[in-house]
């Protein structure tokens, strides 16, 4: 057992750290017959009986192109894949229970085109097609099942291919060091209610949620919640989008902690009670803090506060 | 390890699919029942209407009962499922049916194999090089068709088809060494049905008024002859077939029974020739009279016709001699002349008559000959392929009365005449005559150079060949069918060819065939051992040839491979053009680092060769504008700048 998973990685294994693209080259590719290509060798020796049997001297000629048709076949599944570059991008984090979509950018430096180019992860049942342009750079998200929150990392991926003929198969593995961040599943729960908050200075002096104080122009990081439909709809949709801004005053804050879910409760549903409640925080533009056994983030809003809050909950020892 | 069952086809591979079920089913229209080619377009026409109309295909069931009214109409037309014939009906239907069940790329792909499969079936019937050709075409389109189902709609229909074109130009290396080194078996590996090689048109074991006649309107080739000198005149080539012996009053047979060798006397040199016969269902070999020794398979009758133990269904080519002049049995068994004495006990009263007047008049059997010979050359006899119809006495009315016939007509007339006189006569058949092609020397005889002659046993002279229709018509016998025939007459268009260029085409093309035929089809295990001896390997067998094949193979993929795999450098022509102007440089000793842009490297050109800097100035700008402006293409600036430096 241990010499197979030796070498196993010894032949599957990526070059260096996994983070450089890897390319494709002959001692990484594999090449099988495919079913129909099964078929075909079985059609082809029909054929080669029925050829000698009648004596038909242009039904042996037949039978021999055929025969080097596949095998021009298979040099050309092989080539499709020969040389292929492919380097890991970065994933967006997902909950459990979404798709994991892991980013790898194709590069191709041959004159033609390569088709069909399937990647599958694991033992997944979902799979996604590629192509690649002649000198072409193309982009494919390999799907992968996120069951656990934590980290998910890419499973051994095989990309495999049967263009142009489909009786042969080339394939070759992939194991780039990339991770994907699962979220915990949320658990709608209802907000537990705010605690009377301290404003200690002016710390949200501005930005805040409170007093409507007039419109700015958006900016990418500003969540689309905040955009004021409304003024921004005005004189035929010229003017820029807009968002409303607040000025200070006193805020309600809400402290999320992990002592405020029921006790009774396992602490994977906790954990999803206080994803949940990130999630209902962050909707209805509260500032929240999170707090859990060994750690604590203090209170804010946004998108990134969103991310930091998740991030604790999906790696939080269990 | 496969695609998936479940994949499901896009809709634009199936035109590709209908395409390539029409390109391998529809030459078998030419030769299969009526009611199955309409039963075929019909389900092919459905079909199409089905993906013109997006809407879903039949059911298992409407699907179950349309092939088991195929296989009922299979049955009831060829009284077999299998065979020949009915199997490739069968996968006719087969294919047209898997049109309406085209779901998954399963079902395509299966469609493709059946279409690979139905290639071969069309060898059946027909090896022409036009056959050869359109079979390519069609297998290509077949290729094409799996790559558009494995490349998806992405490859557009001109980049498949050619995709599928390189493939296929890539496979005819591995085709050419298989076909010679494959290690070939002698079919049949089993007994063949019944149908393998109908159809086939030739000489027949019997003589009746008209089925000469009917050889004679076909141009189709009976056998080619290579004599190893000049070849002898065409009057003096007669290619022997069965001796008919026994006459009914309307039919000649051949002679069954037993029979001793025939004694041949030469008078002349024997002359070498070759001869490649097509396939026949008959045995004889149609050699030249008089055959010198035979090859081992054939046996030479009393009569001398050599004859197969195995009828010979396959072309097969032999070296043969023979000698044009020679005595024939000059002491004939008793028995023998008897047999060719003996006529039907009534019927034709009017010629037996004039033969027991001529008996009465001058017995000398020379004279008899002569005169029956005069009697046809003098009388208003005619020579046609339309003959009136013979009555009861066929003889009678065909010598008094219609006295328009063809070659048997004369032949039978005389025999009868003959006997009647009591000289011993038979009819012989077989081909008269040959054309030579002048491209590739080989003289070409065919089914209309059937013939049928007559021999008569004299004494001290043995069997000597009369040749009746020679009286008539001297020009049938000399210069072949289509001299002979009045202008009008129907022959084949292939004979009837008067204009020169036209015949000279033909011949150049029928040389093409013969080239064809000799080298390329006529390739069996005896042929190929011979080209084995002479390559070297005299004793090869089924292990040296693998080993050779697999080595040769090897090779060829190997060069293939990189063939593929090398990739020919796409250089941006102005991008050439800058390497040129930067070999100018290194002329002056200023090299372009690999870390250098064209302006800092011209800054450094500035400092280090003051004196170049402004031509090689002009240079980079106009190569920056070319490469990179992206608003023209146009490179006169930048070649015109690359001039100037020096």
């Amino acid at each position: 057992m241990g010499f197979i998973t030796d070498l196993k990685r010894r032949l599957f294994r990526w070059q260096s750290d996994g983070t450089a693209p890897l390319r494709l080259s002959q001692r990484r590719i594999f090449i099988l017959p495919t079913r129909a290509g099964l078929l075909f060798a079985t059609a082809l020796l029909a054929m080669l009986t029925g050829a000698i049997n009648y004596n038909l001297a242009l039904g042996h000629a037949l039978v021999f192109l055929l025969v080097g048709l596949a095998l021009t076949g298979m040099v050309h599944a092989f080539r499709n894949l020969h040389g292929l570059s492919i380097a890991p991008g970065r994933c967006a984090p997902v909950f459990a229970g979404e798709v994991a979509y892991f980013p790898l950018h194709l590069a191709s430096e041959r004159n033609t085109p390569r088709l069909a180019l399937e990647l599958r992860a694991g033992d997944e049942t979902r799979s996604v097609t590629a192509a690649v342009a002649a000198h072409g750079l193309s982009e494919v998200a390999v799907p992968v099942a996120a069951l656990r929150r934590g980290w998910l990392d890419l499973p051994r991926t095989r990309l495999a291919t049967t263009y142009p003929l489909g009786l042969f198969i080339a394939w070759s593995y992939l194991q780039p060091a990339m991770r994907c961040l699962i979220y915990p599943q949320p658990l709608p729960t209802p907000l537990p209610p705010p605690q009377a908050a301290t404003r200690t200075g002016d710390h949200h002096g501005d930005g805040g949620q409170e007093d409507f104080s007039g419109f700015r122009e958006r900016q990418p990081a500003d969540s689309p919640r905040h955009v004021a439909w409304k003024a921004s709809a005005r004189d035929a949709g010229r003017r820029p989008l807009l968002v409303k801004q607040f000025a200070g005053g006193a805020r309600t804050e809400l402290q999320l902690d992990w002592a405020l879910t029921p006790e009774a409760t396992a602490p994977e549903a906790r954990i999803a009670i206080l994803a949940g409640w990130v999630m209902a925080a962050e909707d209805d533009g509260a500032c929240y803090g999170l707090r859990l056994p060994g750690q604590e983030i203090a209170p804010d809003s946004g998108d990134t506060h969103r991310h930091r809050c998740l991030e604790a909950l999906a790696l939080f020892p269990s | 390890m496969s695609t998936r069952p479940t994949e499901a086809l896009d809709r634009g591979a199936a035109p590709w699919l209908f395409a390539a079920a029409l390109a391998t089913t529809l030459p078998h229209a030419a030769h299969q029942p009526l009611w199955l080619s309409a039963l075929a377009s019909a389900l092919f026409a459905w079909a199409g209407w089905l993906w013109w109309r997006n809407e879903r295909l039949p059911g298992s069931w409407p699907l179950a009962l349309l092939v088991a009214v195929a296989c009922g109409g299979v049955l009831y037309e060829f009284r077999t499922l299998f065979g020949r014939d009915a199997g490739v009906a069968m996968l006719v239907v087969f294919m047209a049916l898997k049109l309406l069940e085209l779901r998954s790329r399963r079902d395509a792909t299966v469609v493709v194999t059946l279409g690979y499969f139905l290639l071969l079936t069309h060898y059946f019937y027909s090896q022409s090089i036009p056959t050869g050709l359109w079979l390519l075409a069609a297998m290509t389109l077949l290729t094409a068709t799996l790559i558009r189902l494995h490349g998806g709609p992405l490859s557009t229909a001109g980049a498949t088809l050619r995709y599928a074109g390189l493939l296929t130009l890539q496979a005819i290396p591995f085709m050419l060494v298989l076909y010679i080194l494959f290690p070939r078996v002698a079919g049949p590996l089993w007994g063949l049905p019944q149908d393998a090689h109908s159809g086939r048109s030739g000489l027949s074991d019997q003589m009746t008024p008209g089925n000469i006649a009917n050889l004679a309107l076909s141009s189709e080739i009976a056998f080619r002859v290579r004599f190893a000198d000049q070849a002898p005149a065409r009057d003096k080539l007669y290619w022997r077939g069965p001796v008919l012996e026994s006459y009914d009053g309307f039919t000649w047979k051949p002679q069954t029974g037993r029979t001793r060798p025939p004694q041949i006397e030469a008078l002349s040199p024997p002359i070498a020739y070759e001869t490649t016969l097509e396939p026949q269902q008959q045995r004889w070999l149609l050699a030249l009279d008089a055959p010198g020794p035979l090859p081992p398979e054939f046996a030479l009758s009393s009569t001398l016709t050599a004859t197969s133990r195995e009828p010979l269904s396959q072309r097969q080519r032999f070296a043969l001699t023979a000698t044009l002049d020679f005595r024939f049995n000059l002491d004939e068994d008793p028995l023998a002349l008897r047999r060719n004495l003996a006529l039907p006990p009534e019927g034709n009263p009017r010629t037996r008559a004039l033969a027991e007047s001529w008996k009465a008049a001058d017995p000398d059997p020379a004279r008899l000959v002569q005169k029956a010979l005069n009697l046809f050359s003098k009388e208003k006899f005619f020579y046609t392929l339309q003959p009136p119809l013979l009555g009861e006495q066929p003889v009678d009315d065909f010598l008094f009365d219609t006295r328009r016939g063809f070659c048997e007509h004369y032949a039978s007339a005389f025999v009868f005449l003959m006997r009647a006189a009591g000289v011993p006569a038979r009819v012989v058949t077989g081909y008269q005559g040959g054309e030579a092609n002048p491209v590739d020397g080989f003289v070409v005889v065919r089914q209309s150079d059937a013939h049928a002659w007559a021999e008569v046993w004299l004494a001290r002279r043995g069997w000597t060949r009369v040749d009746p229709t020679a009286a008539v018509s001297p020009a049938r016998v000399e210069g072949g069918i289509a001299a002979a025939m009045p202008v009008g007459e129907p022959l084949p268009a292939m004979i009837q060819l008067r204009s020169d260029w036209m015949r000279t085409l033909l011949f150049r093309w029928e040389a093409v065939n013969n080239a064809w035929n000799q080298y390329v089809l006529g390739y069996n295990p005896q042929r190929q051992r011979e080209l084995l001896a002479r390559l070297g390997l005299p004793d090869a067998d089924w292990r040296n040839l693998a080993a050779a094949l697999a080595t040769i193979c090897g090779a060829l993929l190997l060069a293939v491979t990189a063939w593929t795999l090398h990739q020919r450098p796409c250089l941006d022509p102005a991008a050439r053009l800058w390497q040129k102007a930067l070999r100018r440089l290194a002329r002056s000793k200023v090299n372009c680092a690999p870390w250098e842009t064209p302006l800092t490297f011209l800054q450094r050109v500035e400092s280090e060769q003051p004196a170049l800097a402004p031509a090689f100035r002009e240079v980079v700008i106009a190569y920056l504008q070319a490469r990179y402006s992206g608003i023209s293409d146009d490179l006169t600036t930048l070649r015109g700048a690359l001039a100037r430096l020096p």
